[in-house]
């Protein structure tokens, strides 16, 4: 009898198996094509002579890829792209665990403190860079209570490089009108960190900091010894998490800075954009795209490949 | 305990500078929204109005009222299908696992890191051909098909929490497939349904990059037509941050008064379940 159910039960489970895996295709299908055919189909076209408003499909090789490596305004955008995840994702985290840290106090008022941290993230970048614009006007804004202590910095209209030496074709340093379109990112994403580490830090038991204080701990030590290695994988998540939306930004740019003087706050996304769908050089955007692309899939196929084996 | 209440005393004292500066560009939209152009000086930013004038308001709402539209017709009905098409493809993938389920589901959702300018431009040729280009309907397409890995995720996730056994049992009783989703894995999302909602509602109504490309003038939506403002000539501080507010409103609200879901939101979407 015991028998009989088991094999009528595996039965049937194939036969719903197959409806599972029907409902699933239409998915597929999409994700395939939508996904990965039309990458195939922007590399070929990055691999063409299509820089004109008529498609041409004739094979160039590596021409495009080479021409934006001795370009002026890519190897411009490697740079920004580079000051400007490292700073980025610095803050983020910083500002995201401290916060997190001290909401944790148990605090009065700590659901209003969240709230507040945490509001900019339903904001579109759009907003957020029409906003900070005028705030980080240099004539207006924050300039206004600065100018009493006698600074008063250019913010995104500075065309300085700190730090800088030739390298290729540009100066190669921090350029310092980026640091204004990260503190505007930086408002908007720091709500995310926030949350992830507020998650993190309930999911530490309370008996784990009560031994260690036990054990004659400071608070200090606490946080170093205890918390922060128990908050790495968050921390991990973060990283690449900010890493991904770092390297494809393009919204907030565009609508707070744009290219910037000498393409100070240029970056990839922006040059895509303009170079394919206001110049039709629809080969170097597709190279732009592709090169994108890899730049992200260095931080998200170890990530994606590393929560697959964890899901075992 | 004088240097136990110092120790809070500065906890506090950092929590309310940092939110005081959180809020400053909110006070800075409110403030300059409501002054006639007049009083919108380079020098007078932080100042308040002298009188409380909603002309900007009146100037913003006829520039983006039509896109505002926009951006409802394709909001509404791409967050329903992106909604059901991930809770089907959710169960499937966490209750009717088969061999190599779960490869298929990280190669489904590679799909929400790529940077979508790698597939903007065959995307574009592609929807010209189906005659969808420069239409609100191409955008709900759009975001339909690039929700899905998410929304798969999300799903995935949350349905992960309900137990097998009560699939088995279910089973036993003679359900099928079908009858599963409706009787048991429906009733049970509801909190799912609601949570993923209003992640892609927040995103597709804050997204630029397909909405700027895909379509133009008339059928634009709203966080380009809000762009566009800025780009006009004279740029008018005062209607443009009456526009930010406007268009921020809907996912504001939606924060205000849901905000627990969009954190439980934004929380699954980045820790693998």
């Amino acid at each position: 009898m015991a028998e009989n159910i088991q094999t009528k039960h595996k039965k049937r489970f194939t036969k719903d198996q197959w409806t599972a895996v029907a409902f699933l295709i239409p998915s597929i299908i999409l994700i395939l094509v939508f996904v990965y055919g039309f990458i195939g189909w922007t590399g070929y076209v990055s691999l063409s002579n299509w820089n004109t408003l008529v498609p041409d499909f004739s094979f160039a090789g590596l021409k495009n890829y080479i021409y934006l490596f001795n370009d002026f305004r890519f190897q411009a955008d490697l740079r920004n792209t580079l000051f400007f995840t490292i700073l980025f994702i610095g803050l983020v985290i910083v500002m995201g665990m401290g916060l997190a840290i001290l909401i944790d106090q148990k605090l009065k008022g700590e659901s209003i403190f969240r709230n507040i941290f945490l509001f900019p993230m339903a904001l579109s970048f759009i907003v957020t860079g029409v906003v900070w614009q005028w705030l980080l006007n240099p004539s207006t804004g924050f300039n206004q209570f600065l100018s009493v202590f006698g600074i008063e910095p250019k913010w995104y209209t500075d065309t300085n490089i700190l730090a800088g030496f030739e390298w290729g074709s540009i100066e190669f340093g921090l350029p310092v009108a980026i640091i204004a379109v990260v503190i505007a990112a930086v408002w908007q994403m720091t709500g995310f960190s926030l949350a992830m580490y507020l998650a993190g830090l309930r999911g530490i038991p309370d008996e784990l900091r009560e031994a260690a204080r036990m054990d004659g701990a400071s608070e200090f030590q606490v946080y170093r010894k205890v918390v922060l290695p128990m908050l790495l994988p968050i921390t991990m998540s973060v990283v690449i998490i900010m890493a991904h939306i770092s390297l494809k930004i393009f919204d907030l740019i565009y609508a707070m800075t744009g290219s910037g003087a000498n393409f100070v706050t240029d970056v990839p996304g922006v040059y895509m954009f303009e170079t394919t769908f206001r110049g039709n050089y629809y080969a170097n955007g597709a190279a732009i795209a592709i090169i994108m692309l890899l730049l992200v899939a260095v931080f998200i196929v170890p990530y994606l490949w590393n929560s697959r084996k964890g899901d075992n | 305990m004088a240097a136990f209440n110092l120790g809070k005393f500065i906890k506090y004292l950092i929590l309310i500078v940092l939110a005081i500066i959180f809020l400053m560009p909110i006070y800075v939209i409110i403030v300059t929204s409501l002054k006639p152009l007049d009083e919108v000086s380079l020098a007078q930013m932080w100042a308040l109005p002298t009188s409380i004038d909603f002309s900007s308001y009146a100037e913003a709402f006829t520039n983006l009222a039509p896109n505002f539209m926009n951006s409802i017709y394709l909001v509404v009905p791409a967050t329903l299908l992106s909604a059901l098409l991930g809770a089907m493809n959710g169960y499937v993938l966490s209750k009717w696992k088969f061999k190599g389920a779960d490869i298929l589901f990280t190669f489904i959702l590679f799909g929400m890191f790529i940077p979508y300018q790698s597939i903007l431009i065959p995307l574009i040729q592609f929807l010209r051909t189906i005659d969808l280009y420069n239409t609100i309907p191409g955008l709900v397409l759009v975001h339909v098909v690039y929700g899905l890995p998410i929304t798969t995720l999300m799903f995935r996730n949350f349905y992960a929490n309900i137990p097998d056994t009560m699939i088995e049992a279910a089973k036993i009783d003679g359900a099928n497939f079908l009858g599963i989703f409706r009787h048991i894995i429906i009733p049970l999302s509801i909190t799912g349904f609601v949570v993923v909602a209003i992640w892609q509602f927040t995103n597709i109504w804050n997204e630029f990059l397909f909405a700027v490309t895909i379509t133009t003038n008339d059928n634009q939506p709203i966080m380009v037509a809000l762009q566009n403002l800025s780009g006009s000539q004279i740029v008018e501080w005062n209607v443009q941050m009456a526009g930010a507010l406007m268009a921020a409103l809907p996912t504001l609200l939606v924060y205000i008064f849901l905000g627990k879901y969009f954190v439980r939101g934004l929380l699954a979407g980045s820790v693998k379940g």
